[in-house]
């Protein structure tokens, strides 16, 4: 069974997706899909410490070997993802089943509701785990098309149009990448991205792999929310239901940045992408602003889901800055804060999940004096809030200060600045909350619609996250270290 | 429509032969243009055909929704079903030539399961996505 | 210029895709958009297919006597990506007719007006 690991993976939400189709009871698809979850987390840990035994994993489809079957390749890189979509994926699957039974009112709908979350989670983990670029974009729009649906399921009307909006955009986004996929095609005649590496040698300063380049990366920042094509993440993390949230911020984003590392660095080669395109002039100061104008705007909101919206496009700003540096600080920087801010932001949304069961809403206003109200819910929001703006002993202080190692080696001392002043800013957003939550009294209601904590099936998987978060921020040689040598596989500065 | 003679008499005469046609796109793809996703589509088109012209009521009783929601998973089982076998029997994911006795059967038997797989779920996905709107522009 | 004329398929390529993304942005209705984006989509799938012709080459099907194929390969990964298509303009109409049932219209302008409003 070992040799199959790496389809597994994707195999095993993949099956159950039509089985929680056919099974229609609510009890037994909600448990069917948690123990799915789980499963296919403790493969990607299996895969994770095989390829740390045994180096690159090649798996061919269909017995066909590659450059002309699809290969399914684990390194490093991947194994690391996998884990971070896998784990999250577990995780809000565990947490769901309370809070759906409020935010999803149709309670005869809710295996649709576990078989779309099981393809997301399917499309999310096929695309990390093939070394096939066409394949790429078949997982790309199954794990798109579930996650619009998705989206839709949110007791807001605004979900509808949010997710109609992502869905343009996404679409649009898919179809560059495609045209790229396509030109590439034309160029080098093969799919698998190791051997289109090889066979782009002589051809990687024609005008239509310069365009295919173009389109790929402008399609894949679309699917990244990097600024400005970030339009859609807001709304559709703000209406979509805090269960759809808090999977998909933690995820989705997170996917597309590695599909652009590998195709900066597997496919193309850092010193294309970075030396004779220097793309280090568009990506840094797109980078520098989205992290910028991000937290700004999220200093300004009431919806706090929204709010959190922003901050993660702020985030994403983070991660590209990582991967613009293109040194082995840089890339580690940027890999290890894919993983931390999955936690980070999967844990604040939960927490908002958990506040929208017990107040119905998640306006400022009405947050004022539940720290006194839901102390356990308030203290995990705390907590991943201090990660977000870095203070150290948290995960957010390891990735914040391998970028400013990277800005300080490359002499960019006003980058290393910048970073430092947006961690203020999350500061600023985050202190509103806190403000609003611990120093302002709760509304006088007591008696029957009194605001309880959040039930114990809600608190307990948050709360994994949390010890993650500062297990993870002191002991850093799992993440950080793996970041590292996955950076320096990428950069090519090792074997 | 069904009270206007042409479109009745059409349809009646067409519907079998469009089915018909389905069903040989789909068993002649290994060899000659066809397949699932084609096959599914042209039997979905003639079981829309056949809705328009004698009202969605009357197509929902030949064919119930609850077999068309049967159809959709069953498909992709079969699909995964046929390359787990392929897994179980020694070789990797969607390996067909290890179903058989010797390749040459097994991509056969391999490719024309998976193809059905698709047919099914195909069909069963866009006559349940036209049954699904029928339903919502009446009410 | 007889190489401008006989790239044709991608001057096609070119307008279509350019109509197609024209539409999505630039009109309100939503179903408009919906039919830009199918005729974008479209506008990728000829870009594939026609690359994949080989002069001289037959179709890709294995038959006597022919021994110069056209790559069969486009062929198959347009399929694909056709169903992709299909699949998208599905979920795309039935959130059309969701907004619809909730908002009373499908013009962007007046969604976004009563949005604002609310």
């Amino acid at each position: 069974m070992e040799e199959h690991l790496p389809v597994l993976v994707v195999l095993v939400p993949m099956l159950a997706a039509p089985l929680c189709l056919l099974l229609r009871h609510r009890t037994a698809v909600t448990g069917f899909a948690i123990a799915v979850a789980w499963l296919t987390f403790a493969i990607s840990v299996l895969l994770l410490l095989r390829v740390l035994d045994q180096g690159v994993i090649s798996y061919e489809l269909g017995g066909w070997p590659p450059p002309w079957g699809i290969e399914y390749r684990i390194d490093l890189l991947n194994a690391f993802v996998l884990i971070l979509v896998a784990g999250i994926g577990a995780i809000v699957a565990t947490w769901s089943p309370a809070s759906i039974s409020v935010e999803l009112p149709r309670y005869e709908r809710h295996y649709l509701f576990y078989t779309a979350y099981l393809l997301c989670l399917t499309g999310l983990l096929g695309i990390t785990a093939t070394g096939d670029l066409f394949n790429v974009f078949v997982f790309l729009e199954i794990s798109a098309l579930s996650s619009y649906v998705l989206i839709s399921m949110g007791q807001d009307r605004r979900a509808l149009t949010s997710a109609y909006q992502y869905l343009i955009m996404g679409t649009l986004g898919a179809t560059f990448i495609l045209i790229g996929i396509g030109l590439l095609y034309i160029m080098t005649g093969t799919l698998n991205m190791a051997d289109m590496a090889v066979q782009l040698e002589g051809v990687r300063d024609t005008r239509t792999v310069l365009v295919a380049f173009g389109f790929f990366v402008v399609g894949i920042s679309v699917k990244m929310a990097l600024f400005p094509l970030h339009l859609w993440l807001p709304n559709a993390y703000a209406y979509a239901p805090s269960v759809v949230t808090a999977f998909l911020a933690a995820t989705a984003t997170k996917v597309s940045v590695y599909i652009l590392l590998r195709f900066f660095f597997t496919v193309f080669g850092h010193e294309f992408a970075f030396g004779s395109m220097r793309l280090w002039v568009f990506l840094m100061p797109l980078a520098l602003i989205g992290i910028v104008t991000a937290s700004l705007v999220a200093i300004f909101q009431n919806n706090i889901k929204r709010m959190l919206a922003y901050s993660s496009v702020a985030q994403i700003g983070y991660m590209v800055l990582g991967i613009s540096f293109a040194s082995v600080n840089g890339l580690t920087g940027g890999i290890v804060h894919l993983f931390n801010h999955g936690l980070m932001k999967c844990a604040l949304f939960l927490a908002m999940g958990c506040i929208v069961m017990r107040c119905g809403s998640v306006h400022i206003d009405e947050m004022r004096g539940l720290g006194r109200r839901m102390p356990w819910t308030m203290a995990a929001f705390v907590a991943a809030g201090l990660s977000l703006i870095g203070v150290p002993l948290t995960v957010g202080f390891i990735s914040k200060w391998y970028l400013v190692l990277a800005a300080l080696e490359q002499g960019l001392w006003p980058v290393a600045a910048l970073v430092l002043l947006s961690s203020l800013l999350a500061a600023v957003y985050v202190w509103r909350v806190v403000e609003v939550a611990y120093f302002h009294e709760p509304r006088a209601v007591d008696g029957e619609g009194a605001i309880t904590d959040a039930p114990l099936s809600l608190l307990l998987p948050m709360w994994a996250l949390v010890i993650a978060i500062f297990y993870f921020g002191i002991s850093t040689e799992a993440t950080a270290g793996i970041a590292r040598m996955a950076a320096e596989s990428l950069l090519g500065t090792s074997p | 429509m069904k009270r206007q003679s042409i479109p009745r008499v059409a349809a009646k005469l067409l519907i079998p032969y469009i089915l018909l046609y389905a069903f040989y796109v789909q068993w002649h793809g290994d060899y000659g243009p066809g397949g699932g996703f084609q096959a599914g589509v042209i039997f979905a088109a003639g079981v829309i055909l056949y809705a328009i012209v004698f009202d969605l009521r009357a197509c929902q009783r030949a064919l119930s929704p609850r077999i068309i929601h049967l159809l959709m998973p069953l498909g992709l089982l079969l699909y995964i079903g046929v390359g787990v076998a392929a897994m179980l029997k020694g070789g990797t994911f969607l390996n067909y030539s290890v179903l058989e006795h010797d390749p040459v059967h097994g991509q056969h038997l391999g490719i024309l399961l998976v193809e059905l797989g698709v047919g099914t779920t195909v069909a069963g996905v866009m006559i349940s996505i036209f049954y699904s709107f029928g339903e919502t522009v009446r009410s | 210029m007889a190489d401008v004329l006989g790239l044709y398929n991608y001057w096609v390529v070119i307008v279509l895709m350019m109509t197609g993304f024209y539409i999505v942005v630039a009109r309100d209705n939503l179903i408009k958009k919906i039919i830009g984006l199918s005729i974008f989509q479209t506008s990728v799938f000829l870009l594939f297919i026609t690359v994949g012709k080989v002069e001289g080459g037959t179709a890709p099907i294995l038959a006597e006597g022919f021994d110069v194929y056209s790559n069969p390969l486009p062929g198959v990964l347009i399929l694909t990506a056709i169903v992709v298509g299909v699949a998208t303009t599905a979920v795309a109409l039935g959130l059309v007719v969701r907004i619809n049932e909730e908002y009373g219209t499908i013009e962007e302008g007046e969604i976004h007006v009563q949005d604002v409003e609310a």
